[in-house]
């Protein structure tokens, strides 16, 4: 499978370009036409159409048996929907936001992830959790939290994150049609983030379980996901025009946190020698650590420099007054990658990394 | 321009959108538990037959003798090491044979840890109801198959599953009712009043049947609750609560038959709430000495299940002694079959704790897995070189 992915370039100009939230909308409505067990639940999800609007037009269109208006209570909501998925249904549940989430905790961790398991697959469980998460639109309090690592802690749930509006609709299409639980975090602030996206043919994209290449590099790897993608594009192109580095940096974009794509992050910075990883939630015990951990266990030798995190701070989610100090922007992905040991004298002495390393840069 | 300012008379009126939603009077409980047993020897006595049905006192009698046996035995077998951990329904046996037999086939049953003999009473093998308190790592039977869901422990937590299964099957059409098990301390946690709410709202087919056995392991229901009776929390929910004697297997049957039919022609929830009492310690690890008076117990003892059904069988001149040893012998024999397959060692196969975490094994845990394989065949192979050359059967208990 080939891992990079088109980025479309310039809009045609025969139509608008589309937003994440629209193309989500767009994989809902596709997933509810094409498969009766599909049920869409949650607060507000109904005449409302979403605190987001992603499921807008839903429930006029497929009835409000289908696109349901739950009473606001969040375990109620999962274990509801384990429930439906016994009895053969496909749930796809919103929380309202990251940390509204917390109350289903409990149903996620002991039923949801678990229930196949404990069932010896006989109760699988075909369930979507649909989370926007992180922060960036200044939100108040308890409604701009990453919280992938409390999911990436339980095992039973694949955890998928998409950057870009190709994959914001193949990969929540994906998710619904997986028999396992998915936990869909939605990065938030890429809600209105725009491309070049034909919703009467979607692009295909890679399945869950597969990272892409974004940005072909030679210098460091950036490793990302979800909201940070951007960043680390942009922090890759200002490393490029700054000239007086010059690094030519790679960007991984993760898509699915779990499973891990450990080939494709293996390869890629096997190929350039060092690696950052980039991402909002807390460092601590965070998803860079155990992506750090995987990377020096597979390319030790490759490397020429300690894996870097470049993460929140371990902090409470700050006040939108303060969050720019907290999220991880450009300048603070390049302070990390100056600190990738250029000045050591093992390395093979380019910018290139491992290019030249041919047989040996010790 | 302030209220004192406004034009025309200040007439008092409740705030504009409010409105009663439900009659609250119809979904009250009954003042004192519902009880049939006993209660209509007067009426019999006038020559007119109207005590419960004979087949159905017979065959719930059947199975409570049975559920006395399944109890004592699987308590005997965590003391011999077969059972990692039982907790006893004994003294429930009313409540947990009229909820098995008071479903459809087409009905289903969301059990908590203390409800097994509720799925043997449906049919379920005991050996594999009995499963994950011996100690493995699945819960056993064809969850599917029997209409029965795993048995549950983290407490209350079944509930909103038993909604949402009930408000599918009734999206589809289908005549199904739900019926979920909790205990008296299982009232006290957030997913009971969520699950109560959801059900409720949808008016899904679901049936709740707390079983009020006084303890939530050592802690009394004074200290859980300060509501009239647990029936009564059904009316906040505008569902209809009732209150049964949980030891009288009749009126449990007939309130949850009433309850299913209900809830299966589209007539929503019902909370029931029976009045029992758990005789045994909450588990064989459990000592109930340290929190209960030998007297209370003396007297729930003289209102035991088995003998109200026995005394109401008698009264009735429905019971020989025929049709005693018979219902002896078929627990007996329910007995000593259980007791026999349990003492045979389980051989859980390592490798299947990666098969069913995910629908296909993830590129981690398959490598997981060959790292266990490479040692249970280090280990194998360390097994194999101890035994005498030439005689790989004997020598296996030398090493």
């Amino acid at each position: 499978m080939s891992t990079a992915v088109r980025q479309p370039t310039a809009a045609r100009t025969d139509r608008k370009p589309a937003t994440m939230g629209q193309a989500l909308r767009r994989a809902l409505r596709d997933a509810l036409a094409d498969d009766p067990a599909v049920h869409v639940l949650g607060e507000d999800v109904g005449t409302l159409g979403g605190v987001f609007r992603v499921t807008d037009g839903l429930a006029a269109e497929f009835g409000a048996d289908r696109c349901a208006d739950t009473p606001l209570a969040e375990a109620g909501i999962l274990g509801t929907a384990v429930g439906m998925a016994m009895y053969g249904l496909r749930p796809v549940v919103e929380m309202q936001f990251d940390a509204f989430a917390y109350p289903g905790f409990e149903q996620l961790v002991s039923h949801v992830s678990r229930m196949r398991n404990r069932t010896r697959g006989r109760l699988p469980m075909p369930m979507t959790v649909r989370i926007p998460y992180g922060g960036g639109i200044g939100g108040v309090e308890h409604h701009s939290d990453s919280s992938e690592a409390y999911y990436l802690a339980t095992p039973g749930l694949h955890v998928v994150t998409p950057a870009t509006v190709a994959d914001s609709y193949g990969l929540l299409r994906a998710a619904i049609a997986s028999d396992d639980p998915v936990v869909f975090l939605e990065p938030k602030r890429l809600y209105w983030s725009k491309a070049d996206w034909d919703p009467e043919e979607p692009d295909a994209v890679p399945g869950i379980g597969r990272a892409v290449v974004r940005r072909r590099g030679s210098s460091a790897t950036l490793i990302t996901y979800g909201p940070s993608v951007p960043v680390c594009l942009e922090a890759a192109e200002a490393a490029r025009e700054d000239g007086a580095e010059g690094w030519d940096l790679e960007v991984v974009d993760l898509r699915t946190l779990s499973p891990f794509d450990e080939e494709t992050v293996a390869a890629s910075v096997r190929r350039t020698g060092r690696a950052v990883v980039v991402h909002e939630s807390p460092g601590f015990a965070g998803p860079g650590g155990e992506i750090a951990a995987r990377i020096t266990e597979r390319c030790f030798h490759h490397l020429e420099a300690p894996v870097l995190r470049v993460a929140g701070f371990d902090i409470p989610y700050p006040p939108p007054m303060l969050e720019r100090h907290h999220l991880p922007g450009v300048d603070r992905v390049l302070d990390a990658v100056a600190r990738l040991q250029w000045e050591s004298g093992f390395t093979s002495g380019g910018r290139g990394g491992a290019e030249g390393r041919g047989g040996g840069a010790l | 321009m302030t209220v004192l300012e406004q034009p025309g008379t200040y007439a008092p009126a409740p705030p504009p959108s409010w409105r009663p939603r439900t009659e609250a009077a119809p979904l009250l409980p009954e003042a004192e538990p519902y009880r049939v047993l006993g209660t209509r020897t007067a009426e019999r006595e006038g020559g007119e037959q109207t005590g419960p049905d004979a087949g159905l006192l017979r065959r719930l009698y059947a199975a409570v003798v049975q559920g006395r046996r399944f109890n004592e035995q699987a308590t005997a077998l965590t003391r011999q090491g077969r059972l990692a951990v039982y907790p006893s329904s004994r003294g429930q046996e009313a409540c947990q044979v009229a909820a098995a037999l008071a479903l459809r086939a087409e009905d289903w049953l969301f059990p908590s840890y203390r409800d097994t003999l509720a799925a043997v009473a449906r049919g379920l093998d005991p050996v594999e109801v009995l499963s994950l308190l011996r100690g493995d790592w699945h819960h056993g039977y064809d969850s599917p198959g029997t209409r029965v869901a795993p048995l549950c422990t983290p407490l209350a937590t079944q509930l909103p599953h038993a909604v949402g299964l009930a408000h599918a099957a009734r999206l589809k059409g289908d005549q199904v009712a739900a019926l979920a098990l909790v205990g008296d301390g299982g009232t006290s946690e957030g997913d009971f009043h969520e699950a109560l709410n959801f059900a409720a709202v949808w008016q899904a087919p679901a049936v709740f049947l707390v079983q009020n056995n006084g303890f939530a392991i050592s802690v009394p229901l004074a200290k859980q609750t300060a509501a009239p009776s647990l029936a009564h929390k059904a009316v906040g929910y505008g569902v209809p609560g009732r209150l049964v004697d949980g030891n009288d297997a009749v009126a449990v049957h007939e309130v949850l038959t009433e309850a299913l039919d209900r809830a299966r022609s589209g007539g929503g929830p019902t909370l029931v709430e029976a009045v029992t009492y758990r005789l045994e310690a909450h588990t064989n690890a459990d000592d109930a000495t340290r929190y209960r008076a030998d007297g209370e117990v003396e007297a729930w003892r003289a209102h035991d299940p088995v003998t109200l059904l026995e005394r109401e069988l008698r009264d009735r001149g429905l019971l020989d002694e025929e049709t005693v040893r018979e219902a002896e012998e078929a627990a007996e024999r329910q007995a000593a079959e259980l007791r026999e397959r349990m003492h045979q060692d389980p051989q859980p196969d390592p490798m299947e704790l990666f098969a069913h975490v995910y629908a296909e094994p993830t590129p981690q845990l398959r490598e997981q897995a060959a790292q266990l394989r490479a040692e249970l065949a280090a280990e194998h192979e360390a097994a194999a070189a101890a035994r005498p050359a030439g005689n790989p059967a004997a020598g296996e208990e030398t090493r």
